[in-house]
């Protein structure tokens, strides 16, 4: 048996070798080799001697882990036990709380109060001590520092005043009420902070476990990090495709909906191209693995989407400011708060209505509410974009496409399908054979199309002598000693004027000056395309068309699509030109290419959209990735981006405004310190809220 | 009363905003101590070479389950108790700051 197991604990490539060399004299170990840039150990093993513990035991004096199966869902499970533990510490400081309000009112004896409190203070809040102690042992504070001194304060008062008689009433409602409504803010904010990666989650758990290869004759299921490349699996219908490939024989539609966001199953037969984590809805299919592990458009998808959720953006700057000092500050209003009560308060009571005011402001104050007001919108952000197939690199991107206000399609393999094929033949079969003949070879998507065409008309090529190619004019050659060109039309006749009006790129053929044929090549419009300019122009975003195709084929599409403004002519190289036309306008330009050949051109617009090519979607010069190369995306991606933005400065107001208007007002003891416990709860938990909303926005 | 107020206020700003953070020597492999903020809060590493950090959270509180490096784009769950251990290169010299899930507590990484 064959296993591969991850490492923890890895350091160097000599803990490799170390790893390596123990694991091979482990009983029953009959070969292993571990690597240290994946981090993994591939074992063969005999079941029957050893087992994953036995291995993990063995290079565990070493410090190294062996990461079974079972150890990877420990995660969520500690997550779930993190948010139940919240859960039981409200329900009992909850119970507490309204036992000593009622206990309060009631005239119950002081020492139970006490009692109670003390379980409160020490029991259900002791996380608070505990974070505090560890901070200021960095000399940092954070939101625990100032509840665990806030309720302190109230505690200690009344504990003085029960114990010693000190003449007063005691305030054990005031701590036990904060703690509990603290507790309950914590609780509901953990379950709904996990509600924010949901869309993560659901990407993680779409690979299967398992897959059925077939390795010579016999087949048999492997775990899914034991495929290699060139390994054969047969999925069926119901299951689902493990990883990249491509079929080999059988036929099926797969549901592609959960990795690209495409909704409509693909059919799929010999020669197709199939992601892994999509579902086999159909028939039997035998596929040959060509991207595992890492390498999968599912892992790389993962991994873009982790890495823009990890991303600053840079509206955030200002809360990386505060941030550092905010608890501080806090701090010292409240002792601030306190003195000034106490020397320029009424006289009778001042000294107690300064410490409940400066209880006020220790509790009021809530730093979370800033620090999540950015990531938690960009969570839901992001995973919702990936769930419909478009991947938003970072948060930098996203706060540019909210300001997007032009944008620019490549034609070729955007708007258009990339396919060109020939629609008209002027001069016959005899044409089409010389202008075929002088293209063979070609990559050209023009050439592509005349090749096509004569392949199917059956036609035999002739050969070529002295082949040249014009750069950006066409090429020229000699067959059976006549020259021949093929390339640009050199006069404009009517003919040439009619087809180019109609969208379709010409060709001519000719010999010393004399036309012999002409070509015409039009490439289809994909169906999306028109749709997804109208969205965009309804959304107050200027579209514009550019190609290397003449003005008057340029002008055609542009037409037949509603974009009213086109660059035509333009050189592959100047492309990027194109863009810094548009940005000198003071436009904010998207441009949305291939990913590939218009690479500049993406960089210098202010954001490239990329179509993912194949199973590839990690595209360097892209700031949005579009998986499904589907266009009605991009008027989707800016709306989605628009939506997160809006949430992010509605969080980002609120959480200013809230500290900002309540700190002084608790400062003032307008506020009691119960009340502002219930206002500090539901101030994070709205900022979590408000950026969950965003899975409501209609897409 | 004004004079001790203003003193404890001073000693408040002193405590926390007046410390320095001490940055250690030049290191490839570090251990990172996660329990009220991080210690040491402040690691110089050498650019342009693989790094590593082990974090070890031994502190429940649910900020500090994240870490995250944004200018790097890395983030980390850090569960309790665990060793987490990050390998990183950063080419370009400078200052990689980090922070927890709430952004309340922080670090940074110099790269030189």
């Amino acid at each position: 048996m064959t296993k591969t197991f991850p490492i923890a604990g890895m350091h160097c490539a000599s803990c490799a070798v170390n790893i390596q060399r123990v694991l091979r004299k482990t009983p029953g170990v009959v070969a292993a080799t571990v690597n240290y840039a994946t981090e993994k150990a591939n074992v063969e093993y005999d079941p029957a001697q050893t087992d994953e513990m036995k291995m993990g035991e063995a290079i565990k004096p070493l410090g190294y882990e062996l990461v079974t199966e079972q150890q990877m869902d420990v995660v969520t499970e500690k997550k779930n036990n993190e948010v139940n533990r919240w859960k039981w510490k409200f329900i009992v400081g909850g119970v507490i709380s309204v036992i000593s309000i009622w206990g309060s009112f009631t005239g119950m004896n002081w020492g139970i109060l006490l009692v109670l409190a003390t379980i409160s203070q020490f029991g259900v809040g002791w996380d608070f001590y505990k974070t505090t102690w560890a901070s200021l042992q960095n000399r940092m504070a954070n939101m625990d520092t100032l509840i665990a001194i806030g309720t302190s304060v109230a505690y200690g008062y009344s504990a003085a005043i029960t114990l010693f008689g000190i003449k007063g009433e005691p305030y054990f409602d005031t701590s036990v009420t904060i703690i509990a409504l603290i507790v309950l803010g914590k609780w509901l904010e953990a379950r709904a902070r996990g509600k924010t990666s949901e869309a993560i989650k659901r990407l993680m758990g779409l690979q299967p476990k398992t897959a059925k290869v077939i390795r010579g004759d016999r087949e048999f299921e492997i775990r899914i990090d034991e495929i290699v490349v060139g390994d054969k699996i047969r999925v069926r219908p119901g299951e689902k495709v493990p990883v990249d490939g491509v079929v080999e024989s059988g036929e099926t539609s797969i549901d592609e909906s959960m990795v690209t966001g495409e909704s409509i199953p693909v059919y799929r037969h010999d020669g197709d191209a199939v992601i892994g984590g999509t579902l086999n809805t159909s028939g039997t299919i035998i596929f040959v693995a060509k991207k595992v592990g890492s390498e999968t458009m599912l892992a790389q998808i993962i991994k873009l989407v982790e890495e823009a959720q990890a991303s600053r953006a840079p509206i955030q700057k200002l809360v990386d400011v505060i941030s550092g000092y905010f608890v501080p500050v806090v701090l010292m209003i409240s002792v601030a708060t306190f003195a000034g009560w106490y020397v320029f308060g009424p006289s009778t009571s001042s000294g107690l209505l300064g410490m409940l005011a400066g209880i006020a402001v220790l509790i009021i104050a809530c730093p979370c509410a800033l620090g999540l007001a950015t990531p938690t919108a960009l969570v839901v952000g992001t995973g919702l974009a990936a769930q419909h197939g478009i991947l938003i690199k970072d948060a930098q991107n996203l706060e540019v496409a909210y300001k997007i206000n032009h944008v620019i399609f490549d034609k070729t393999g955007t708007l258009t399908e990339g396919k060109p094929v020939v629609t008209d033949i002027k001069g016959g079969d005899e044409v089409l054979k010389l202008a075929a003949s002088l293209e063979a070879g070609s990559e050209h998507p023009l050439a592509r199309a005349i090749l096509d065409a004569a392949e199917k008309a059956a036609l035999k090529l002739e050969r070529v002598e002295k082949f040249e190619g014009l750069a950006g004019e066409g090429v020229k050659g000699i067959i059976n000693k006549k020259e021949y060109r093929l390339g640009k039309p050199l006069a404009e006749t009517d003919e040439v004027k009619k087809m180019e009006s109609e969208g379709k790129t010409v060709v001519v053929l000719g010999t010393k000056g004399k036309v012999l044929g002409v070509i015409a090549i039009a490439d289809t419009v994909r169906e999306t395309a028109k749709e997804a300019v109208a969205q965009l122009q309804k959304q107050k975003i200027e579209v514009s068309l550019l190609t290397g195709d003449n003005p008057r084929t340029a002008a055609a599409i542009a037409k037949q699509l509603g974009i009213k403004r086109y660059f035509a002519q333009v050189k592959p190289a100047d492309k990027e030109k194109a863009v810094r036309q548009l940005q000198g306008e003071g436009k904010i330009v998207a441009m949305v290419g291939d990913g590939v050949n218009d690479a500049p051109a993406l960089s210098a617009a202010d954001v490239g959209i990329a179509m993912a090519t194949g199973t590839d979607v990690a595209m360097e010069a892209a700031g949005i990735t579009l998986v499904n190369r589907d266009l009605k995306s991009i008027p989707l991606a800016l709306k989605l981006s628009r939506s997160t933005l809006r949430t992010i400065k509605t969080n980002l107001f609120w959480a200013f405004a809230y500290n900002v208007v309540l700190i002084p007002v608790a400062a003032l003891g307008i506020l009691s310190p119960i009340l502002a416990s219930a206002a500090m709860a539901t101030s994070s938990l709205s900022v979590v809220g408000n950026s969950l909303l965003l899975k409501k926005v209609k897409l | 009363m004004l004079t001790g107020a203003l003193g404890l206020i001073g000693f408040i700003y002193w405590f926390f905003l007046g410390k320095r953070d001490e940055a250690g020597e030049i290191t490839t492999n570090v251990k990172v101590k996660v329990a009220g903020g991080y210690s040491p809060a402040l690691v110089r590493i050498p650019a342009g070479k693989e790094v590593t950090i082990t974090l070890t959270r031994t502190d429940p509180t649910d900020c500090l389950e994240e870490f995250t490096i944004p200018d790097l784009k890395i983030k980390k769950s850090l569960p309790m108790g665990e060793e987490v251990v990050l390998k990183l290169k950063i080419s370009k010299r400078g200052e990689y700051p980090w922070h927890c899930g709430m952004n309340m507590y922080h670090g940074k990484l110099i790269a030189v």
